[in-house]
């Protein structure tokens, strides 16, 4: 297994700079990209230049690049959640938002915070960049890789204390969103090319098993399709 | 000032499978029928269309198809001294809205209860003693028994086209069925799909054992076949995407696969989509219905009179509508005095996922939400001598996945990284070669654990959200220990990699962010008489003799069993004593 991120964090910062208004999503070192492989540039609706730079940085630790298969973000997971919080998810519309919020209750009974998952960005995103900024001096996305981790670490175990919504909380719906990016449709903007599908052999929207029923513990030898028909 | 409309012979509450079977009943029997649901109109084309419904985010996830809790949804505490929260976002459970109900995205898993189900009090008091039952145990029999409920399963099986070996023909014991059944009049009307590679494994396991798998009774069709009532359904392909999903191949049995096509033409039966009823009207004795009060699509209130009301809701929804409407008394857990939203009760589910070598290929997105799969009967109901064990029902335990959806079936083990390099390398290594292994137990039902109306929180029309004052009790910690130590054993004799096991531990709380079941019951009760229950043997409300609860809110205690077998026997059962009996004479059909 290999480790090593094929991000290339100079170029990445370049086009996540706060000032960019379109930023790049083919973020992959320019000496393993042929043309073909160049996404179009992607403008952000929902998240800042800053909150897109924070995302990108984090979805390339939480799935990176390796010999495994797709990174997070060449997959276009920043670009999934982005759409998502442009659409009705983003605005709470699946949830029940009504008070009084009971923050204190046990955690067993649920998400009880007021936040939409657009406001748990706003606020969680601002929250952690001004945590790294007062740890390291640095917003979250200008930290090294394994400075990146380890403040993950500490918001997944809730060690780094947020001036804003709990860091647990912020970090449990980055994952969530981040694994939903990666392995939903392409339709949705993460998943290109079926690339996290063909990584663990999930057939995608093939939804025909007629012929396998009987042939079954023989490994199933064909790639997966989208929802739109595209095959890979 | 509500609108009123013309009366009508009957108003149905909620067009899901109950419903729909109410409405073929009364509509068969001439009656005017006006049927009220909350939900969108929905049928296979063009909302289960292929490949638009192949879509885990949309359906699996975000849960296009179930009830927006935006709108409405329960509140939940643990004790009846906390302060109920609201279920804000799905976990625990899923709920159905719109035509069909929870019928469109159930898996398809048709069990009937095992006769001693159905009088668990008198059977566990006969066995073990009265002792054996815990003092806060509220547990009671049903007022009717297996055999009176058999023909009414046996008809639900041949309207699903339900697959399945019998275990139990008129009282012999089939090899390769399931030998703890109760005894069935006739086969299933279709054979059962071939087991996915994981219920071989836990086929051949299970054997080894001494155990005798079958079959999943599964309302998944295995061939192309025609219901006593002339619809039509087709084979499953297997896709993976039952559970959470409507069916785009006319396999699943749902009210739209199976009855609704035949009422769609009836001229006395109208269907009013996005109805949501708010009340139920009684006249000045309080012991006649009316009518229904409900807010059409446009926002408007209307009054829709009729003289024979059936509520065949959700189970929580059927209990919140009592309760609004002040049918029955409320339960008060200080007295244990009152019925309604009496006996709540819910499942226990643990799980063992296996880790096996990578040359064992599961294609775990090779599944259908019954078929396919295998199960073992030996640790449910009172299949076993529980005397050693101190500890009352048990689990149904069976293999097969549902499908292999990424987001949400993903398998890796308990010490695997949750994110990086180390968590993609897991699911590369383990997506296809993983299986998850179940028991689905029963919990009790309890005299603290109860159903009423909430305080503070309101729906999306200002009335009060149901409140849900439910937690796990030492029975059912045990119950599912000893289901788990059993399922674990046959994982063992597998011989994966690894294995890991999800469960309650004694002393955790029920959690609402893990998904459990959907299999949610009483609060509405049947029973022997009034003063224990809500309603009768019939389905009908002691207080109320022209209202008619149907659904899970009838059970007096949960079973191990999938719930909606069970259910649908009880509404055959008094679709027939309505349709003989009261229709001819309304009355009450059982003296209080």
């Amino acid at each position: 297994m290999s480790t090593t991120s094929r991000f290339n964090r100079r170029d990445f910062l370049k086009a996540a700079a706060p000032a960019a208004i379109a930023v790049t999503q083919g973020i992959a070192p320019a000496q393993t990209l042929g043309a073909q492989d160049m996404q179009p540039q992607y403008m952000p609706v929902f998240f800042t230049g800053a909150e897109w730079a924070f995302v990108s940085a984090a979805v390339d630790r939480l799935i990176p690049a390796d010999a495994q298969g797709p990174g997070g973000v060449e997959a276009g997971v920043p670009v999934f959640i982005d759409r998502q919080l442009d659409m009705p998810y983003g605005h709470g519309a699946y949830f029940y938002m009504q008070g009084p919020f009971h923050t204190d209750a046990p955690p067993s009974l649920g998400y009880q915070l007021q936040y939409t998952p657009r406001e748990l960005y706003r606020l969680g995103i601002a929250a952690a960049d001004n945590a790294c900024k007062q740890a390291k001096g640095r917003a979250f996305s200008e930290l090294s890789h394994p400075e990146q981790e380890q403040f993950l670490t500490t918001l997944e175990k809730g060690t780094v204390s947020l001036q804003g919504p709990p860091a647990t909380t912020f970090f449990a719906q980055l994952l969530t969103n981040t694994r939903e990016g990666y392995f939903a449709d392409p339709m949705y903007g993460g998943n290109r090319g079926m690339g996290a599908w063909k990584m663990i052999g999930f057939p995608g929207a093939r939804a025909d098993f007629t012929n396998w029923m009987g042939q079954q513990g023989r490994a199933y030898p064909y790639g997966p399709t989208a929802i739109n028909g595209s095959r890979s | 000032m509500a609108t009123r409309k013309k009366s009508v012979d009957a108003v149905i509450i909620g067009y899901g499978w109950t419903g729909a079977i109410m409405a073929k009943t009364l509509t068969d029997a001439g009656l005017s029928v006006i049927a009220l649901e909350r939900g969108p109109a929905r049928d296979t084309a063009p909302d289960f269309e292929y490949p638009r419904i192949i879509d885990e985010l949309k359906h699996g996830i975000r849960g296009d198809l179930w009830q927006p809790l935006a709108k409405e949804t329960v509140t939940i505490r643990h004790t009846s001294s906390d302060v109920a929260s609201p279920y804000r976002q799905y976990g625990s459970f899923v709920l159905g809205t719109g035509v069909g109900g929870s019928g469109v995205h159930w898996n398809g898993q048709l069990w009937r209860a095992s006769p001693e189900d159905l009088r668990l009090r008198s059977h566990i008091e006969q066995r073990y003693g009265k002792k054996f039952i815990p003092e806060d145990m509220t547990i009671q029999d049903y007022p009717v028994t297996f055999e009176e409920l058999e023909p009414h399963f046996d008809h639900f099986e041949k309207v699903c086209g339900a697959t399945g070996t019998a275990g139990n023909l008129r009282g012999t014991i089939k090899a390769g069925g399931n030998p703890f059944e109760g005894a069935r009049s006739d086969e299933f009307p279709s054979p059962p799909l071939p087991p996915v590679y994981s219920s071989q494994l836990f086929a051949k396991a299970a054997s080894e054992l001494g155990y005798k798998p079958f079959p999943l009774p599964a309302a998944n069709s295995s061939r192309a076949y025609t219901n006593p009532y002339g619809v039509r359904q087709g084979p499953c392909n297997m896709c993976g995407f039952c559970e959470r999903f409507g069916c785009f191949l006319y396999s699943k049995a749902s009210p739209q696969t199976t009855i609704l096509p035949i009422l769609v033409n009836r001229p006395n039966l109208e269907v009013r989509t996005n109805s949501y009823v708010t009340r139920i009207l009684l006249d000045k004795s309080r012991t006649r219905a009316t009518g229904v009060v409900y807010v059409d699509e446009g926002g408007q209130e209307v009054e829709q009179p009729a003289d024979l009301v059936v509520l065949s809701a959700f189970q929580f929804h059927n209990v919140r509508l009592l309760l609004m409407s002040g049918v029955g008394r409320p339960y008060d857990p200080g007295t244990g005095q009152g019925v309604v939203g009496k006996n709540y009760a819910y499942q226990m589910v643990a799980g063992t996922a296996a880790f096996f070598k990578e040359d064992v290929e599961i294609n775990p997105f090779i599944g259908a939400g019954g078929a396919g799969m295998l199960a073992i009967d030996e640790f449910n109901s009172d299949h076993f001598d529980h005397s050693a064990h101190g500890f009352i029902g048990g689990s149904v335990i069976f293999a097969g996945g549902t499908g292999g959806r990424p987001i949400a079936q993903m398998l890796i083990p308990p010490g695997a990284p949750r994110w990086g390099s180390g968590w993609k390398e897991a699911v590369k290594r383990h997506y296809r070669h993983s299986a998850i292994f179940i028991s689905q137990g029963s919990v009790m039902s309890y005299r603290s654990r109860y159903l009423d109306l909430d305080p503070t929180y309101k729906d999306s029309h200002g009335l009060p959200l149901l409140r849900m004052t439910f937690d796990w009790h030492d029975n059912e910690y045990k119950m599912a220990a000893y289901s788990a130590a059993r399922l674990e054993e046959i994982v063992k004799t597998m011989k994966p990699d690894s294995f890991a096991t999800e469960m309650f531990k004694h002393g955790t709380h029920y959690d609402t962010r893990i998904y459990q079941s959907t299999h949610t019951t009483g609060g509405a009760i049947m029973g022997s008489n009034p003063s224990n229950s809500v309603i009768n043997r019939y389905s009908q409300s002691w207080d109320v003799s022209n209202l008619f609860v149907m659904g899970a809110s009838a059970f007096p205690q949960n079973i191990g069993y999938n719930p909606t077998g069970l259910l649908a026997g009880l509404a055959y059962f008094s679709a027939s004593e309505i349709r003989e009996k009261y229709l001819k004479s309304p009355r009450p059909l059982v003296d209080a």
